[in-house]
């Protein structure tokens, strides 16, 4: 049982090693070896539903294995209620993006071989708790979705306007790799932060406990200077912050969405954003309390404007993948808000929404990417009346789109309603209005999106539109259920998320 | 005859060898440069371990080298003659595939 | 009791479960059809099962758990609340429900299977939402199932949703209800920080005790309010409904008459005490109700749609609702619910009838009718006369009690609305009867009576529109426990004892200008017309309320997100692209130091060399 851990590491990272002897033209087994290696962690993470116990809480299942002993370097992994959610997040987002990438058809061996690697690496984040490995597992689940974008992307060049006109025809703005290399460079940039920020923790942990350490569990008992301690956190905020998409770091993600395959998409938006919330979370808020406590206002004002300025700008967007984008860049305010609020129904509602937006927008990518590949447009003012062809995905994106929009009995609404009443009782409750009005403006062009697309008289310019059907079909009822299922009965991740989030102000003291 | 005798004579064949490196155009006058710099630092080495009392590991140290150094010229001159194939010419001044 | 009022909700939620889950269910038409008016049958004869059960032991009763744990603020619960005002709407909501759901049968006949059972789906999603919004114990259920409602009016108002008008109305339904829900969330926000808990007893004992009130109080029940303004299209956010008569009839007659509209209502009546306790909020609620219902009436005078005239008298309506909410006659307002509920659906029922047998929506295309659809004639003038408060109908005993709640308070505004409204209501809704029934125009086409599927279930609530005024006392008597002793009941005396009669004249006055204008003619309702061109204009355009919104969209948020959207582009990304083009511009310049010379470089490493080694030399 100690062991137990060890699947979310050794499953996927034995299918990519499987896969790289897999002959090319194997396709179905290509496919069927990436679909078990998802389905060890998918039965382990509903497994730790149950099986994490949460009248003791804490972190549980911890184990360590011997790394570098000398320099204090181990592969220590365990869980808390927090990261518990996050599994079970990303067990879904992996089992469906093998399900959405099933038709794919180019190069099929090196893209699940990415996949699985990449996987390995947002598994390790969520269950190391040892800081380097965590940072090595974060730069491990990045970088794939370079290749990810850069050979299977798609590309749709975006012409100059502005200050800045000639700039974009010269770089090619909006080709895959385009795409591909903004997102790569920007978030090496905050991982270049990230490592600055790790040694000198490094560093401040031996004058403090005696030995320097990456171990969390011991860091968490270290005491920083305070203006260390803030520069520290600043440096963790704005290096986890880049990936998390916080204003205005966030436009390699429109641009990266828009470019990356249904599966990049997906795992992208879907898991890796999550990433950055839970490194500002985990590492920010939770090695340094003080600090949080002084510059929870940064973020929390940072977030408000992602919150109004990602629904906005998501309103001008005539291109779907765009319009997905920026919803993302607006929702990730919601998470990143939460968490400033420094409050128990705030933080668990970051948390909430980080599984629920990761569902939500692995859905709204699965549905967005069959949509452009069937009518080879992504301009939504070119489509409409797409419903009375593809009825299905016209539920799904009705479906998501009402989770998007946080109506009650869909798991956004749980988690937006958390952080609105985390909002309030904050040190700042104006921050409840930035989060209200965004929710009602994601609802005018989240809805207009479903009237441009889907509604009104069938479209003659389309005759030939397929629907959705095997295993994208099975992906969406997965991720629809779940959306549905969370928002009935969200006590499902919310006691274990609960017991994580009262572990955590706890530690991090009363406000 | 002393070590600095040795060593001189070393030098001056690393330095004709360098000469010739910098200065000739022809690949297999360069190959030829860079043999001659090896075998300067081959006296040396020995040079060296022969004042410290006849030390084994220097000699070893450039057997070891020499074996290499042939595989080495067995690649370059591999290398030159595709060149020679595919582009035509083995002087350097007309490879500059690598220009900025 | 609960396992009545679990069975009350979970038939319907059953049937749309399977109809949702099961697509063949779905394509097979009649058979989700059945299932969900198996459902809701269900839950009609659980709500009368309660309803006898409650007048008979008269407590309320509530079941609850935990949604949402929490461990520093007290956790989220969810749960039932059984009392009289529950049991009241419960009954109203599941008779209208199971009426129109028949009644589709009907009137839906021509849909393909696959979209029939859609349309069964979306109305169990609807009786499964309203009932937890009726049932409700606290005021973040509500919310919850108050979005759930305005969803499933979005998805019924644009049922047909290849037709763009239809699209259209049902965004903007959505969009408008859900600005005065930005209202309700703070609201429930401001409730929550303040008195520590969502359920409405928590609530109403903090405000008791004191420990609730203030600017806080203030603040969050006026945020209810705007809400409730939404929901019940209260001016100015009256405008998505009479678009809304895009969608089928029957969803018109259910959602848009009966029972969704009338939600924000039945907030204001089931927060009462907090209400109370706000007399600043509830002075608004009443004047902004009064108003409602004048301007609706107004603007229903020159409307030629016959849904739209209807649309228009239910915003009066509610008005009239929210103003007697608003006085604190609660239990006028509650009972005027009631009985509109009926009757409003009955003249929607009939309106749909006229529509299925004419393909026509327009008044004046209509004409003579009465002797080619007798039942549906009847039933249009039942509901007429009960709208227009005629006695003995049922409109004429609810009106009376609100106009009396309202008379109490000494409003003169509010007063001279209502009473200018009840006569403004029997004129237009006659006009449309007189116009419709016996208008000289021949009908084109060949009018019919519709099938008895849709006659019979019309009759049950023609019936219910007739008699339902007498049920006052015993309402009264059902809403005592949970709203109090009737204040009213002590104050009569202040009263003109000549108030009801001067109603009910006022309403056969108007019905008598309309006979004058368009069946006798007497009156030159077309010289009227051009005479007050002007007014009309301002009239048809519905007071430029649709452009203001309509500007607002365009010119505030459209302008701004295009802004930002572009800004986002071109200057906080083109920032970034100029910072990759600066980059390559230096990376072209410095790169001709490599000559790609293999001499070139070795210099440069020999140098190198020469001048480390002169640096381990000095140093």
């Amino acid at each position: 049982m100690e062991h137990l851990l060890l699947t979310f590491l050794l499953s996927p990272f034995l299918g990519a090693v499987i896969l790289f002897f897999v002959p090319y033209r194997a396709g179905r087994l290509i496919r069927w070896v990436a679909l078990l290696s998802a389905l060890p962690p998918l039965g382990v993470s509903l497994w730790l539903l149950k099986g994490y116990d949460l009248g003791q809480g804490g972190f549980q299942f911890v184990h360590s294995y011997a790394v570098l002993p000398s320099m204090g370097l181990n592969l220590v992994l365990g869980v808390d209620g927090i990261s518990v959610a996050l599994l079970f997040l990303t067990a879904f987002i992996y089992l469906t993006a093998i399900f959405t990438s099933w038709t794919i058809d180019r190069r099929e061996k090196e893209f699940f071989l990415f996949m699985a690697l990449l996987v390995t690496g947002v598994f390790g984040v969520f269950i190391s708790l040892d800081l380097f490995l965590f940072f090595l597992f974060y730069e491990l689940a990045v970088l794939p979705m370079y290749l990810l974008i850069g050979i299977w992307g798609s590309t749709k060049e975006i012409p100059g306007k502005g200050p800045f006109a000639w700039t974009y025809e010269q770089i090619r703005v909006g080709v895959k790799e385009y795409g591909a290399m903004k997102l790569t460079l920007y978030l090496l940039v905050g991982s270049a932060f990230i490592l600055v920020a790790l040694f000198r923790v490094y560093v401040e942990s031996g004058a403090s406990l005696g030995h320097a350490t990456f171990n969390f569990l011991q860091l968490q008992n270290a005491s920083f200077d305070p203006s260390v301690a803030r520069l520290l956190f600043l440096l963790f905020y704005v290096g986890f912050g880049v990936l998390a998409g916080i204003w205005p770091l966030h436009t390699w993600s429109p641009d990266g969405h828009a470019a990356a395959p249904a599966a990049g998409s997906m795992m992208h938006a879907g898991v890796l954003m999550k990433l950055g919330a839970y490194g500002v979370l985990r590492v920010g808020f939770g090695l340094f309390p003080g600090a949080a406590h002084e510059l929870a206002w940064i973020v929390g004002t940072i977030a408000a404007i992602n919150i109004l300025y990602g629904a906005l700008a998501a309103g001008w967007q005539r291109d779907i993948k765009y319009l997905i984008a920026y919803s993302s860049v607006s929702h990730m305010g919601i998470v990143m808000l939460g968490m400033a609020t420094l409050t128990e129904p705030g933080i668990a509602g970051s948390v909430f929404q980080m599984v629920s937006h990761g569902i939500m927008t692995g859905l709204l990518f699965t549905i967005v990417n069959l949509v452009y590949h069937k009518s080879h447009t992504r301009d939504m003012t070119e489509m409409g009346g797409f419903a009375h062809r593809m009825p299905i995905l016209a539920t799904f994106f009705a479906l998501a789109g009402f989770t998007s929009l946080g109506l009650p009995g869909l798991s956004g609404f749980v988690a937006e309603f958390l952080v609105f009443l985390g909002a309030w009782t904050s040190a700042h409750p104006w921050w409840l209005i930035p989060g209200v009005l965004g929710a009602f403006i994601t609802a005018i062009y989240v809805l207009r999106a479903m009237r441009w697309i889907f509604l009104g008289p069938e479209n003659p310019r389309y005759p030939d539109l397929p629907d959705a059907r095997g295993t994208e079909v099975l992906s969406m009822v997965i991720l629809g259920a779940i959306l549905i299922l969370l928002g009935l009965y969200p006590r499902l991740l919310l006691d274990a998320i609960h017991t994580g989030v009262v572990e955590f102000l706890a530690h991090l003291g009363g406000a | 005859m002393t070590l600095p005798h040795l060593l001189q004579v070393a030098f001056a064949l690393i330095s004709i060898g360098l000469f010739g490196l910098l200065a000739r155009r022809h690949v297999i006058a360069v190959l030829l440069s860079i043999e001659l710099m090896f075998n300067g630092v081959n006296l040396a080495i020995l040079s060296v371990a022969w004042a410290y009392g006849g030390e084994p590991r220097g000699a070893v140290l450039v057997l070891f080298g020499i074996a290499i150094t042939v595989a080495e010229v067995a690649v370059g001159l591999a290398l030159f003659l595709l060149a020679r194939r595919v582009r035509g010419t083995v002087v350097l001044d007309d490879l500059s595939t690598l220009s900025g | 009791m609960m396992q009545w009022a679990l069975l009350a909700i979970g038939a319907p939620f059953t049937a749309f479960a399977l109809i949702g889950a099961f697509p063949w269910i779905r394509r097979t038409g009649k058979g989700a059809a059945g299932l969900s008016i198996a459902a809701i049958s269900l839950s009609l004869v659980s709500a009368l099962f309660l309803l006898t059960r409650y007048l008979q032991h008269p407590e309320p009763q509530t079941l609850s758990y935990v949604f949402a744990p929490f461990s520093t603020v007290s956790p989220i619960t969810f749960g039932i609340l059984v009392d009289g005002l529950a049991v009241a709407m419960l009954v109203v909501v599941t008779v209208v429900a199971w009426v129109v759901q028949v009644y589709s049968l009907g009137y839906m006949s021509e849909e393909s299977p696959s979209s029939l059972g859609r349309y069964y789906a979306y109305h169990s999603l609807f009786v499964t939402s309203m009932i937890g919004l009726v049932l409700s114990h606290n005021l973040l259920q509500t919310y919850v199932f108050w979005e759930l409602v305005g969803a499933c009016s979005y998805l019924l108002i644009g049922f047909w949703f290849y037709k763009p008008e239809a699209a259209r109305a049902a965004l903007k339904a959505f969009w408008v209800t859900r600005l005065g829900d930005v209202g309700f969330a703070i609201g429930v926000v401001l409730l929550w920080a303040a008195a520590g808990t969502f359920t409405f007893e928590g609530l109403f004992s903090a405000v008791e005790h004191g420990t609730l009130g203030g600017q806080l109080l203030t603040l969050g029940v006026l945020g209810l309010f705007v809400g409730a303004m939404g929901k019940s299209a209260q001016f100015p956010l009256h405008i998505w409904l009479p678009d809304a008569m895009e969608g089928p009839t029957p969803v018109s007659a259910l959602i848009h008459a009966a029972t969704m509209v009338a939600a924000g209502v039945f907030l204001m009546i089931r927060i009462h005490p907090l209400l109370a306790a706000t007399p600043e909020v509830a002075f608004w609620v009443l004047q902004i109700g009064a108003f409602t219902a004048f301007l609706a009436a107004t603007m229903a005078l020159v409307e030629r749609d016959v849904k739209r005239i209807l649309a228009f008298s239910t915003i009066s309506q509610l008005g009239y609702m929210m103003a007697a909410a608003g006085a604190g006659a609660h239990v006028a307002a509650f009972f005027h619910l009631f009985t509109h509920a009926f009757f409003k659906a009955l003249l929607f029922l009939a309106a749909g009838s006229l529509i299925h047998a004419m393909h026509t929506n327009d008044i004046f295309r209509m004409g003579n009718l009465w002797k080619h659809m007798r039942w549906t004639g009847l039933y249009f003038l039942v509901g007429g006369l009960a709208l227009s408060g005629v006695p003995p109908t049922a409109g004429f005993f609810s009106k009376d009690e609100i106009l009396v709640g309202v008379w109490q308070t000494g409003e003169p505004l509010a007063i001279f609305f209502l009473f200018a409204t009840v006569f403004l209501t029997a004129f237009y809704m006659f006009r449309a009867f007189f116009v419709v029934f016996f208008g000289d125009r021949e009908a084109e086409g060949h009018p019919h009576e519709s099938p008895g599927v849709m006659v019979g279930p019309m009759g049950i609530l023609a019936i219910l529109a007739l008699v339902a005024g007498f049920f006052g006392h015993g309402l009264e008597g059902l809403l005592s426990h949970t709203l109090g002793v009737s204040e009213a009941a002590g104050e009569t005396a202040h009263v003109p004892g000549s108030l009801p009669w001067i109603g009910s004249l006022l309403g056969l006055a108007g019905i008598a200008l309309a006979y004058l204008g368009y069946q006798a003619r007497t009156l030159d309702t077309r010289a009227v017309y051009t005479r007050f061109h002007p007014v009309a204009t301002v009239l048809e355009r519905r007071y430029f309320v649709d452009d203001l919104f309509l500007a607002l969209y365009r010119y505030v948020y459209n302008l701004l997100s295009d802004f930002l959207g572009w800004f986002d582009r071109y200057v906080v990304d083109g920032v970034v692209n100029f910072l990759t083009w600066g980059t390559w511009q230096v990376a072209r310049a410095v790169r001709t130091v490599q000559s790609g010379q293999v001499q070139d470089t070795l210099y440069a490493v020999v140098l190198g060399f020469l001048f480390l080694a002169y640096l381990a030399m000095r140093f």
